[in-house]
């Protein structure tokens, strides 16, 4: 579903990615993580062409990023995006939180859009602040709004940017509940986190990245389950994340 | 003291005539100085956010011009420097044939010098937006051009709200340095008054009253404007 192929990524002459390649599968969850400023938001930014790289490859589906010009937009619309601080727009209510992309981008009608809009309301267990402003919502109730607003347009893939880390400890689980559900039913998603209990119930891989390298990639249980066999930097990393 | 008040003079024929006039005219003058300004104004600033960096230095060296030197210069040079240096016919054209020769230049210098004013403020208030929302936007598959309409210009419009009524206000203020080229706006008029009565008091008395009126009027008129240019719906 997504291939990164050999991506370097440098702001002037510092390098934030290097050489990293990566497969996503069709609904498989992969959890990034590794220390601040290692590269994991440039990583998931790359996907939807936020941010531009200077040689190697992205493939999202029949999409190729690297390759000559390609309208960013037709791929902007297939992939969700979550952000850390969550960026609702904070001069309209919910409801056109929800709707301006879908009016916009996919053209939908009024109707249509406020019954999708509604669907993913209930979804996310907010069908009630259809109409608050978003100052008026906790920062919980505002991450599962802009999940819902990610979902509005159909994404074939979510990336989440450390979702949960601007929230106070008591709201984590509402938006990983929401996260973990969308995972059940095979969303393809990308989840740069420090939640590791998440990623050990959830990610089918976890990707430790380092000064733009992707250091270690391997399955969930071998990543938790034997330790033994990471690197020393990814050791250590653990330890500190890791409850003991 | 030896000085005979006579403040129902202002309210006599011819001379309340002349003042109201003046307000005409000053109100004229800055609702037209207004629209030229907001026209000229949201090009310039989305320039210097948007455009490539020779395009932003030269909105940036618009409004240093426009917005640094004095209005009452700008005056001057609309109506004694620019005639001249336009094409003979033209020229010609402007200092004589063009309809309200004088009014329309200073609609124009006015005009000018508000947009530098109002551009710099438009500015601030678009790089007052928070970064993540263009992001957010264009997340969604909104081209930067939505992403503007909808989402930053909307915002920056409600954080620049009370320093743009501020701004009307002063335009109504710096309409009086059109006297400098011959419009007879509400200064120019009670200067005239105080002219041919010697009554000067109570001439300028009455032209600080009107205006003092007017920027009230102006500021209730904004503040009611104020929560339903809030609402927006797309
Ligand atoms: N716009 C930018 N200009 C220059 N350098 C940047 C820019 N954005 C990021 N960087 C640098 O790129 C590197 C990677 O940044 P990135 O945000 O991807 O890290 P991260 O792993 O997401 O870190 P964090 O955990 O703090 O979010 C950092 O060293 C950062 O300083
Ligand atoms: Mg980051």
């Amino acid at each position: 579903m997504i291939v990164f192929e050999r991506v370097d990524k440098c702001y002037g002459d510092k390098p934030v990615l290097r050489e990293v390649s990566l497969t996503v599968r069709q609904g498989e969850v992969v959890v990034i993580c590794g220390p601040s400023g290692s590269g994991k938001s440039t990583l998931i930014k790359c996907v939807n062409a936020l941010e531009p790289f200077q040689s190697g490859t992205i493939r999202i589906g029949e999409a190729v990023l690297g390759r000559g010009s390609l309208d960013a937009r037709a791929l902007r619309r297939r992939v969700g995006m979550v952000f850390q601080h969550f960026e609702l727009y904070p001069h309209l209510d919910v409801m056109e939180n929800l709707c301006l992309a879908q009016r916009t981008v996919l053209g939908r009608s009024r109707p249509a859009a406020e019954e999708r809009a509604s669907a993913l309301l209930d979804r996310v267990g907010l069908r009630d602040k259809r109409s608050a402003m978003p100052a008026q919502l906790s920062g919980g109730q505002q991450q599962r709004i802009a999940i819902a607003r990610a979902l509005a347009l159909d994404p074939e893939v979510m990336l989440f940017d450390e979702p949960t880390s601007a929230l106070d400890p008591e709201m984590v689980n509402e938006v990983l509940d929401v996260m973990t559900g969308l995972a059940r039913e095979g969303m393809t998603m990308m989840v740069v986190t420090h939640e590791m209990g998440f990623a050990r119930r959830v990610a089918d891989r976890v990707v430790f990245m380092e000064d733009g390298a992707i250091v270690e990639d391997c399955a969930t249980d071998v990543f938790f389950g034997d330790p033994g066999t990471l690197s020393q930097r990814a050791q250590r990393f653990l330890s500190k994340v890791l409850p003991h | 003291m030896n000085y005979a008040w006579d403040w129902g003079l202002v309210l006599r024929e011819p001379y309340a005539g002349w003042l109201i006039a003046g307000v005409a005219w000053t109100l004229a003058l800055s609702a037209a100085g207004w629209a030229l300004a907001l026209i000229l104004a949201l090009p310039v600033a989305l320039l210097r956010v948007l455009g490539s960096p020779a395009i932003r230095w030269l909105a940036g060296f618009y409004v240093s011009v426009f917005r640094n030197i004095p209005l009452i210069l700008q005056m001057f040079v609309w109506f004694f420097v620019v005639p001249e240096l336009m094409p003979r016919d033209l020229g010609l054209w402007v200092k004589r044939d063009m309809p309200q020769p004088e009014f329309t230049t200073a609609v124009v210098a006015l005009g000018m010098y508000t947009s530098g004013r109002l551009a710099e403020l438009f500015r601030s208030g678009i790089d007052a937006v928070p970064r993540g929302q263009v992001s957010a936007a264009l997340a969604c598959g909104l081209t930067r051009a939505q992403a503007y309409q909808y989402v930053i210009l909307p915002q920056a419009f409600r954080i620049i709200l009370a320093p743009l009524t501020s701004e009307f206000l002063s335009i109504v203020k710096n309409s009086s340095i059109a006297l400098t080229i011959g419009v007879v706006e509400l200064t120019a008029e009670s200067r005239q008054i105080e002219d041919m009565t010697f009554h000067g008091f109570e001439a300028f008395g009455a032209a600080t009253l009107i205006y003092v009126v007017i920027a009230f009027g102006l500021d209730r008129m904004a503040a009611r404007l104020r929560p339903s240019a809030l609402a927006v719906r797309t």
